[in-house]
């Protein structure tokens, strides 16, 4: 579904990515673990659109999306949720997701998919008057998904979605994502809580330094020692 | 004493009502794309006189000149943009506020000499057979046009905030001002929106420019003045305020109208910078603006 073939990545002259390659397959939930730094979330920019590539390609069903516009990616069907969710805290947690449904392809299922999303995230339908300024951090978190599905994407990609959460939520959003990928969205995921993330997913990349230095069934990685030593301890 | 001082302080308001909106104006512009149009006093004056030339040559109300004035100067946005601004969209921020400086000064002395050059450097006002006619409430005066120009102003508003409120486009660029990042990749055409709010940010430059030559008088160099004005009530107001920016323009111009009653026309400048740096100072989000997380 998703192929990225030898992407370079620069910021300014700073070189992010060293030919990046991954896949991902449709249905599949698969994970992007490493250490801070390591290029987990720029190679989410790249597909997004945010930054693009010096060189390499991304291939999105087929179609190459290495230098299109992100609205356009959104259209094709990737959303991203940023890393800390970065939801309009200005604005009310309705609004919030109607932004999510921008895209005139989304704008047509608004009402469908504000169902969809208050049966995943039930604690949104009962705030969903309040600024979203207004929020816990749980439920912000919940917000950021809930409003990258209003665009019904069939690829959403996640970054950190645990990050800063107490160790029950935490549980609570990775039920979730399981639960929106049951549901036939494929997830590419970055994480820090590597454990989770493995037990989770199908499959998992390990990025370091920019490159990817190994790949594996997500409970093959568990046991793969240099994976052991360096996030697991 | 007590009547003139009342005189004064409704003046400023009326006055300060116009400053409000042509502050609105660039603040909108600069909140969303960052994007410091200092050339903002002469589109100004531009909506001044397509409203003077609609009345003079055409005989049109000058009220009703202003459907005509909004659309010549969204078009003089779009074509602004399109030839100057659209190539700071992907700089990052400080480079976009220091080249569109550039980019406006040069702007402002070209709108202004092609405005000399057009329309000579005479003072013109839209004169109507109702221009002089005021009320009078406790021996105070009312300009009608004045008056008018307040509640033009404050329908402006209000419809700039229903827009903002209500539309998609409106939620559009208000998502934009908090987060473009997470605009983006919530599917929001960024450039759109620039587009967008730099046209608004000039049609809100026009009407207040139609409005002052209604009610006062307009000239091609009074370009460079405006934008001063406007900037001091978009710090005073406070950033992405609207209504805040407004009350900010008012404050300034009561306070210039009061000082020059006082110490004379000399100081009416002195004290507008004298607000601007004190508010710099002391509460740089504006008298009405949060701090930004």
């Amino acid at each position: 579904m998703l192929e990225i073939e030898g992407v370079d990545a620069f910021y300014g002259d700073l070189q992010a990515l060293w030919g990046i390659s991954l896949h991902v397959d449709e249905g599949e939930l698969v994970a992007l673990i490493g250490p801070n730094g390591a290029g987990k979330t720029t190679t989410l920019h790249v597909i997004s659109g945010l930054l693009p590539p010096s060189s390499g390609n991304v291939r999105f069903r087929g179609r190459d999306l290495t230098r299109e516009r992100p609205d356009k990616i959104v259209a094709m069907g990737i959303s991203q949720v940023p890393e800390g969710g970065r939801v309009f805290t200005g604005m009310t947690v309705l609004e919030n997701l109607e932004l999510g449904a921008f895209i005139p392809g989304a704008r047509r299922h608004k009402e469908e998919s504000l169902k969809r999303v208050f049966s995943i995230f039930p604690r949104l339908a009962e705030r969903k008057n309040q600024r979203a300024g207004t929020l816990s951090g749980g439920e912000r978190q919940m917000l950021a998904i809930a409003r990258a599905l209003m665009s019904k994407p069939t690829l959403l990609l996640l970054d950190e979605p645990s990050f800063g959460l107490a160790p029950l939520l935490v549980e609570q959003i990775f039920a979730m994502i399981t639960e929106i990928n049951a549901q036939g969205v494929t997830v590419l995921l970055v994480e820090q809580n590597v454990r989770a993330a493995l037990e989770l997913s199908h499959r998992a990349y390990v990025v370091e330094n920019g490159r990817i230095v190994g790949e594996g069934s997500g409970t093959g990685l568990l046991s793969f020692e240099s994976v052991r030593r360096a996030y697991l301890g | 004493m007590l009547v003139p001082l009342a005189q004064n302080v409704v003046s400023g308001i009326l006055v300060g009502a116009l400053y409000g909106l042509a502050a609105v104006g660039l603040s909108l512009t600069f909140g969303v794309t960052k994007f410091l149009n200092v050339a903002h006093g002469e589109l100004l004056m531009f909506g001044g006189y397509a409203s003077f030339w609609a009345f003079t040559l055409l005989g049109v109300d000058p009220f009703l000149t202003l459907p005509t004035t909004l659309v010549f100067l969204g078009l003089m946005g779009v074509l602004l943009y399109k030839l100057l601004f659209s190539r700071m969209v992907k700089a990052t921020e400080d480079v976009k506020v220091k080249n569109t400086m550039l980019i406006g000064f040069g702007l402002s002395l070209i709108l202004q000499n092609v405005a000399l050059r057009l329309w000579t450097a005479n003072d013109r006002a839209i004169t109507t057979s109702y221009s002089g006619m005021a009320l009078t409430v406790f021996g105070v005066r009312l300009p009608v046009v004045r008056l008018a120009n307040l509640v033009i102003a404050l329908v402006c508003l209000v419809a700039l905030h229903l827009f903002l409120q209500r539309t998609c486009t409106g939620k559009a660029i208000r998502a934009t001002v908090e987060d473009w990042a997470a605009a983006t990749l919530a599917g929001i055409d960024i450039d759109k929106v620039y587009l967008e709010s730099f046209v608004l940010g000039a049609m809100l430059a026009g009407v207040a420019g139609a409005l002052v030559g209604v009610g006062y008088s307009i000239v091609p160099t009074m370009g460079l003045e405006w934008t001063l004005i406007a900037l001091i009530v978009m710090v005073l107001g406070g950033l992405g305020n609207i209504m805040g920016t407004f009350v900010g323009g008012i404050i300034l111009g009561v306070t210039q109208s009061v000082t020059s009653y006082f110490a004379g026309g000399a100081y009416r400048e002195v004290v507008g910078l004298l607000i601007f740096l004190l508010v710099l100072v002391f509460r740089p989000q504006g008298l009405f603006g949060t701090k930004q997380g």
